[in-house]
């Protein structure tokens, strides 16, 4: 096991290294991507982008500019390139807000997930399964920004019934907090509420059909038994991969677009300001720290299954 | 009962038929197959009339979009990017203003010109509706076949070779996989976005459209390539390959025509969901400002530009989003039949 653990770590930093490679590389090494010249805008003159290539140290060799960018991600000395502010005391701003949001969500689409999975998949072929698998695939196809304003706008400015975005901290006022979430947590589920439950509920149906399901019904078990304790828990294991992968996505600012259109202020939203105004200090930093969070909870989670289930170590 | 596939008659009778089609409710015991495994997706496919119906869907607003030209030349008769801030337009007998004084545009007049409105420069929103869904459809289905082009070589040559090759190829998809699809389509469509792309031969200016189809099919691609590795990974093992080895064929003529025709129904599974969530990319990457750009319209720029004036025209961000869905859920439908029909255990599966 803890050879196990020891190699996983090793692969986590191995992926760690190549991700941010790759984002220096996509800001850094595209042709035609010379970060001075995009830093000093449209209508700049020659003289004021040598001055920004000079002062950010755009004039010396790739490698050198990689160390002393990955130098001052990990020190957390990291300036914004246009706003001069700290990248990574921005970043801890947002991240009580998006880690409300990402808990929030994740525990509603799961307990949702398998609601819905196991009701259908007990159901499979009759009415009401067709009739939620359209509901699942309705929701897998609306675009979250658009779901968003459309629920800010209706529920929110047309009928007032919650609050237009924004965000209240939990120290503030609980009730708040959690009121001005339900929008954010129901408008980022339903994608995942979608493609969970139809992974689940194939999978309870694939199940079903195993020889230990037939045992556990011979040996007399309840039929309420033998769903809850052996077909779902069995059922549930590639949705807990899904699960652990989805949640560190959205962790690690992969809500952009709900966070954007309910104004949460998170990490998500610090992307998209930090795109539109080109700031690629702060974008090189935010995604390596949403890529962090994938490679960290995709760590833990095979790590979990080596423990639960030692056949899985030896591959 | 033993039926060689090749001898068999491609005529059936009408038992024999009736039997096939109970074919998928056969969970154990062995089933003769008298037709191939395409015919019989292809029967039940066809006796999916959801998802077919979902089918129909979709290709009446492909049609819509593209008789976008018709609409713009004969009714509408204007443009998508023509600007008109102080005209008017008579609507019922009465001239209005296209857009009022203090800025709010029309709102739908449901006759020929600004029959949905106009937006805040005076553009018809109609016919930048139907010139914005050429560009999604475009983007969206080109992106979904660079992504299987890609993802199929690189699987390919992962599962077949092994070794080095595959170490190289499957540890360069961990890193991809390994971002938000979200974050890495930003992040390359801002590099990208603000000088273009000038490699080799190769020189797309900045606005271009090839640049989001190109990124889309980009971060998709693990999830296709990773099914394929696998499936060809246990093909390799298989006797046909053993025997075309015994024949003398070499590597590349096995993975063309050994391998290749059995990763078909994989593929076909995973095109429609592929072209649904990259038309659904798109629109994101467009909503942040990473994807179609200005005068370019697609659905997610439209809805971009009149989110922020939602309370005062609400249609403005309902109409584009409405065809977005319809389309989407067109695909996804479509797609989840194909799956059922061709490979119910497929383990494609995609996000957004």
């Amino acid at each position: 096991m803890a050879r196990f653990i020891i190699r996983r770590a090793i692969a986590m930093v191995l992926v760690l290294f190549a991700i941010s490679v790759l984002t220096f590389g996509i800001f850094n090494l595209i042709p035609g991507g010379d970060p001075a010249v995009r830093l000093a805008g449209r209508n700049a003159t020659n003289e004021q982008i040598a001055a920004i290539r000079k002062d950010f140290g755009f004039d010396k060799s790739k490698p050198t500019q990689y160390v002393t960018l990955m130098g001052k991600v990990f020190d957390g000395s990291l300036i914004s390139y246009t706003t001069r502010l700290n990248v990574l005391d921005e970043i801890i701003k947002g991240l009580p807000r998006t880690f409300a949001l990402a808990v929030g969500a994740a525990l509603l689409w799961m307990f949702m997930a398998v609601v819905l999975g196991l009701y259908t998949a007990l159901r499979a072929g009759q009415f009401s399964d067709r009739f939620l698998t359209v509901l699942a695939l309705i929701g897998i196809s609306m675009p979250v920004f658009w779901v968003g304003a459309l629920m800010n706008y209706f529920l929110g400015f047309k009928w007032g019934i919650f609050p237009n975005g924004g965000y209240v901290p939990f120290a503030e006022s609980p009730w708040q907090w959690f009121y001005h979430l339900i929008m954010p947590w129901t408008a980022l589920s339903l994608l995942f509420i979608g493609v969970y439950s139809r992974v689940l509920r194939s999978n309870v149906l694939d199940t079903m059909n195993d020889d230990f399901v037939r045992t556990a019904r011979a040996k007399g078990l309840s039929e309420r038994q033998v769903i809850l304790r052996h077909v779902l828990r069995n059922s549930m294991i590639p949705i807990i991969t899904l699960w652990g992968l989805d949640f560190g996505a959205v962790l690690g600012g992969g809500a952009i677009l709900t966070e954007t259109v309910f104004d949460l202020q998170g990490v998500g939203q610090y992307a998209r300001e930090s795109v539109q105004s080109l700031d690629q200090a702060a974008l090189v930093m935010i995604t390596l720290f949403g890529a962090f969070f994938i490679v960290f909870l995709n760590t833990i989670v095979d790590i979990v299954y080596a423990a639960l289930d030692p056949r899985i170590r030896l591959t | 009962m033993a039926v060689d596939p090749r001898n068999a008659s491609t005529e059936l009778s009408t038992d024999a038929l009736a039997e096939l089609a109970h074919e998928e409710e056969f969970v154990h015991g062995t089933v003769v197959r008298a037709q191939g495994p395409w015919r019989i997706a292809a029967r039940r496919l066809r006796r999916n009339k959801v998802a077919l119906g979902f089918l129909g869907l979709f290709f009446v607003v492909v049609a819509i979009c593209l008789a976008a030209p018709v609409w713009a030349d004969n009714v509408a008769k204007r443009g998508p990017k023509d600007n008109n801030e102080v005209g008017t337009v008579t609507v019922d007998g009465k001239k209005k203003n296209v857009v009022s004084p203090d800025g709010v545009p029309i709102g739908p007049t449901w006759q020929g010109q600004y029959f949905l409105g106009a937006d805040g420069n005076g553009r018809d929103t109609a016919v930048r509706l139907l010139y914005g869904g050429r560009n999604s459809l475009l983007i969206g289905i080109s992106a979904a076949l660079i992504t299987a082009l890609l993802s199929v070589v690189l699987g390919i040559l992962s599962g077949f070779f092994g070794g080095v090759t595959d170490s190289v190829i499957s540890r360069s998809m961990d890193v991809v996989w390994a971002f938000p699809v979200i974050l890495l389509g930003v992040a390359l469509g801002t590099a990208l976005g603000v000088n273009g792309l000038k490699l080799g031969p190769i020189t797309l200016a900045e606005d271009s459209k090839l640049i989001p189809v190109l990124i889309i099919g980009f971060v998709y691609v693990p999830y296709l390539a990773r099914p394929i590795r696998g499936q060809v990974m246990a093909l390799r093992q298989k006797e046909f390959v053993e025997a075309a080895e015994a024949q003398g064929a070499g590597p590349w003529r096995i993975m063309f025509s050994e391998v290749l025709p059995n990763l078909t129904s994989t593929i076909i599974v995973f095109l429609p969901l592929a072209v649904a969530n990259a038309i659904l990319l798109e629109a994101a990457l467009s909503f942040v400002g990473a994807g179609v750009r200005a005068p370019e319209t697609s659905w997610g720029t439209m809805i971009a530009e009149v989110i922020e004036t939602i309370t005062s025209a609400p249609h403005q961000t309902i109409v584009p989003g409405l065809m977005l869905v319809i389309t989407v859920l067109g695909l996804n439908v479509f797609g989840d039949g194909v799956r059922d029909a061709f490979d119910p255990r497929a383990k494609i599966r995609v996000e957004h």
